[in-house]
C-alpha cells in the first residue's frame, strides 16, 4: 500500500485537474448541496414557478381540449399525419438521452466528472421522456384506445403487430422510462440518507427517512450497491442507444424518401446526445448562477467537456446531414433526391420547407463550431447562446424529416401544405412548462447533485490520502 | 436508552478514510466476522480491506435478464406464430425476418434485468428497513457527512465490550461507545 501510493506522487506522473474546485473538504459537499434543500425558499423559485406552472397547466388544457374534440384541433391532416406531434416526441426523447449517456456512458467509461452533473441530468431526462410520452399517447385520437398497443389481444381478440416499429417504440420507451427511474433513485437513495439525517422538523425526517430506505452506508451494503449501480449503467447504454435507434425505426422502415435510410439509427442517436447535452448545460447554467455554492463542483472544466461533446456529436450530425446529401446524389434516387435537394434544401425555389432545412443546418452544425476555441468553451454566456440554438436546431431537424417528406412526396398531385394549430402550438409550449415545474421541484426538494458521488472524487476520499494535522 | 438493554455492537469513529481503511485491515486480520464499516461514500479497497469478495449480484441479474430473454421471445412468437398469426406487409414468419421480432425481446431482457439489479441488491443489502440498531448510536449520522465509522456485533464470536474496545481504540478509532439493541 505505501509503496503505491509514493510512486503515485512522484512528479513524473501528470496531475489530473481537480474535479472539485478549491481542495473543498466532503463536510463542504454535504452542506452546500443540502444547503440548497434545507434553506429557506428563494424568491427566484416561486417566481419562475408562478410563470412555468400555468403553462404546464396551459399545455393540460390543450391535451384535454384535443382529447375530447379529436385530433382534427392539430394542423395535422393528409398527407400530413404526423407533424408536430411527432416532432415534439423525438425532440423531447432526444433530449433524454444525455441524461442517460452522462449517468451510464461515462460511468463505464470513468470519466469521473460526470458525478457532479449526472443527478440533474437524470431528473432532466425523467422529465424529458415525460413530455415526449405526452405526444404519441395523444396523436393516436381515441386515447382509451390506446390500450390497443400493450401486448395483449384486443376486444377482437387480435394481438398486436410485434414486427411493427411503433410497438417497438412502446417498448423501448416504456423500458427506457423504467429503467432510468431505477438508476436515478438507485443513486438518490445515500443522499436521502444525508437529508435524513440532516432533517430537523419531523415530516422532512419521515419523508426522506422512508425514502432512504433505512441506508446504513456499511461497506457490506456498499458493494453490492456498487455493483448494481455497474450493472445498471452497463444495462443502460445499449438501451440508450437502442431507444433511439427504434425512434429512429419509425421512419427508417417506411418507404418515404428522406426517411428510408440506413443512416438514421446512429445518426438519431448522435442528435439526442447532442440536443441532450444542449439541454443539459440550459439548466445547469442558469443552476449555477443561481446557486453559487455549487460552482466549485459544477466548473468551467465541466463546461468545457461538456461543450466539447457538443462539438463532436454536432459535428457527427454534420456529416450525417451531408452523407443524406451526398446518396441523395449518388443513389439516382429520383423521389430521394427530390426530397433532399428540392423538398429540404430547396436549389431550385420549388420547395416549401427551405428555412427549415437551413435553420436546422446552421443551428446544429455551424453554431457549434464556435466550440474549436477554448475561450468560447468556457464562456458561460457563449455556450448558453450556443444551447438555445442547438435547441432550437435539433427540433427544427425533427421538423425537417417529418415535414418535408410527407408534404411533397411521390405525387405532386396528393402534395399538400402544413400549418399548426393554435392548440398544437400551446401543446409544445406547454411540454416547457410541464417539464420545467417538474424539474424546479425536483431542484427545491432533491438534491441536486449527487452528494457522496462527488464526495468520492474529492483528494480526502482516496485511501492513500493523509491529511495534514 | 438504559444500560440494562441488550448490547448490540461497540461503535468507533476514525479519522479519515485511510485510518479506516487501516483499521479495517487490522480488524480482518484479527477475525471477527459481524462487523462493518459505515462510509459517506463507497472506498475503493475496502472490499480487499474487510476481506469481502466481489459481489455475486451479478449472477442473478444474469439470471433475471435470461428469464426477460425468454419472456419476450415467449411474448413475440406465441401470439404471432399461434394464436394470431397475421402477414404484415407481406413478410411471412421465416428466419430471415426473425430480426424484426429482436428489438422487443432486447428492451425486455433489459428490462428484467434491471428490475433484478434492483430487487436483488434490495434483498441482499436488507433494504428496505427503515430500523436498525446503529441507528441508536448517536454519532451515527456523521456517515452521511464526514463520518468515517466502524460498527462490531456483540453476537461476534471474538467479541467482549473490553477487549474489543482496547483493540479499536490502539488501531486509531475515537469515542469507541457501546450501541445498545
Amino acid at each position: 500500500m505505501a509503496k503505491s501510493s509514493v510512486t503515485l506522487e512522484t512528479p513524473s506522473e501528470l496531475k489530473r485537474p481537480a474535479l472539485v474546485n478549491h481542495d473543498r473538504s466532503i463536510h463542504w459537499v454535504t452542506e452546500n448541496v443540502s444547503n440548497i434543500v434545507e434553506s429557506s425558499t428563494p424568491k427566484w423559485w416561486f417566481l419562475t414557478i408562478c410563470i412555468t406552472s400555468p403553462i404546464a397547466l396551459m399545455g393540460l388544457v390543450c391535451i384535454i381540449y384535443q382529447i375530447s374534440n379529436g385530433v382534427g384541433v392539430w394542423g395535422e391532416n393528409h398527407p400530413n399525419g404526423w407533424a408536430w406531434d411527432i416532432t415534439n416526441f423525438v425532440f423531447w426523447i432526444g433530449i433524454g438521452h444525455a441524461g442517460t449517456l452522462i449517468s451510464a456512458v461515462l460511468f463505464l467509461t470513468r470519466q469521473k466528472w460526470r458525478t457532479s452533473i449526472n443527478r440533474a441530468a437524470e431528473a432532466m431526462t425523467l422529465f424529458a421522456v415525460v413530455c415526449a410520452g405526452i405526444f404519441p399517447a395523444i396523436h393516436v385520437g381515441r386515447v382509451w384506445y390506446a390500450w390497443f398497443l400493450a401486448p395483449i389481444p384486443n376486444t377482437n381478440a387480435i394481438w398486436p403487430n410485434f414486427r411493427s416499429p411503433l410497438l417497438w417504440d412502446v417498448f423501448a420507451v416504456s423500458t427506457y422510462f423504467s429503467v432510468s427511474v431505477l438508476f436515478w433513485f438507485v443513486g438518490l437513495i445515500p443522499d436521502l440518507a444525508t437529508l435524513r439525517d440532516r432533517a430537523k422538523s419531523r415530516l422532512p425526517q419521515i419523508i426522506y427517512g422512508v425514502l432512504a430506505l433505512g441506508w446504513r452506508g456499511g461497506n457490506r451494503q456498499w458493494r453490492h450497491y456498487e455493483m448494481a449501480y455497474l450493472l445498471l449503467a452497463g444495462l443502460s447504454t445499449p438501451l440508450v442507444l437502442s431507444v433511439h435507434s427504434i425512434v429512429s425505426f419509425d421512419f427508417a422502415t417506411s418507404i418515404m424518401p428522406g426517411w428510408h435510410t440506413t443512416i438514421f439509427p446512429p445518426y438519431f442517436v448522435a442528435g439526442a446526445i447532442f440536443g441532450g447535452f444542449a439541454m443539459v448545460l440550459t439548466i445547469m447554467l442558469p443552476a449555477a448562477r443561481l446557486f453559487p455554492q455549487i460552482n466549485d463542483m459544477i466548473t468551467r472544466n465541466h463546461v468545457d467537456k461538456m461543450a466539447k461533446i457538443i462539438l463532436l456529436t454536432g459535428s457527427i450530425v454534420g456529416y450525417a446531414y451531408l452523407m443524406e446529401l451526398f446518396v441523395a446524389w449518388y443513389g439516382a434516387n429520383k423521389f430521394e433526391s427530390f426530397t433532399f435537394f428540392t423538398a429540404r434544401a430547396n436549389f431550385d425555389g420549388k420547395g416549401w420547407y427551405q428555412w427549415s432545412y437551413w435553420i436546422m443546418m446552421f443551428c446544429n452544425v455551424i453554431s457549434p463550431q464556435i466550440f474549436w476555441f477554448k475561450k468560447m468553451r468556457t464562456n458561460y454566456v457563449v455556450v448558453f447562446i450556443v444551447c438555445q440554438f442547438v435547441n432550437v436546431g435539433m427540433w427544427f431537424e425533427r421538423f425537417t424529416i417529418i415535414v418535408t417528406s410527407l408534404a411533397q412526396d411521390f405525387l405532386p398531385s396528393s402534395w399538400g401544405h402544413y400549418a399548426p394549430s393554435t392548440t398544437e402550438i400551446l401543446t409544445f409550449v406547454g411540454t416547457f412548462g410541464i417539464f420545467l415545474t417538474l424539474f424546479l421541484l425536483f431542484m427545491r426538494f432533491l438534491p441536486m447533485i449527487a452528494i457522496s458521488e462527488v464526495k468520492g472524487v474529492t483528494p480526502e476520499a482516496d485511501p492513500h490520502h493523509h491529511p495534514k494535522h | 436508552m438504559s444500560e440494562s438493554r441488550k448490547v448490540y455492537g461497540l461503535g468507533a469513529e476514525f479519522e479519515s478514510a485511510a485510518a479506516l481503511m487501516a483499521a479495517a485491515e487490522k480488524v480482518r486480520d484479527t477475525g471477527f466476522s459481524h462487523w462493518d464499516v459505515h462510509t459517506p461514500f463507497p472506498i475503493h479497497g475496502m472490499d480487499k480491506a474487510m476481506g469481502l469478495g466481489k459481489s455475486n449480484l451479478s449472477a442473478f441479474v444474469f439470471v433475471g435478464g435470461f428469464l426477460g430473454f425468454v419472456t419476450g421471445i415467449a411474448l413475440v412468437a406465441v401470439p404471432s406464430l399461434f394464436l394470431y398469426p397475421m402477414i404484415v406487409h407481406g413478410k411471412p414468419y421465416t428466419w430471415a425476418t426473425l430480426p424484426a421480432f429482436f428489438p422487443i425481446i432486447f428492451e425486455l431482457t433489459v428490462l428484467f434485468s434491471a428490475f433484478t439489479a434492483v430487487g436483488t441488491m434490495f434483498a441482499m443489502n436488507q433494504l428496505p428497513r427503515l430500523h436498525h440498531p446503529v441507528f441508536n448510536w448517536d454519532q451515527f449520522k456523521r456517515f452521511t457527512d464526514d463520518g468515517f465509522l466502524m460498527v462490531i456485533e456483540a453476537r461476534d464470536a471474538k467479541f467482549s465490550e473490553t477487549r474489543t474496545k482496547a483493540l479499536l481504540e490502539e488501531i486509531g478509532a475515537k469515542n469507541v461507545t457501546l450501541i445498545h439493541d
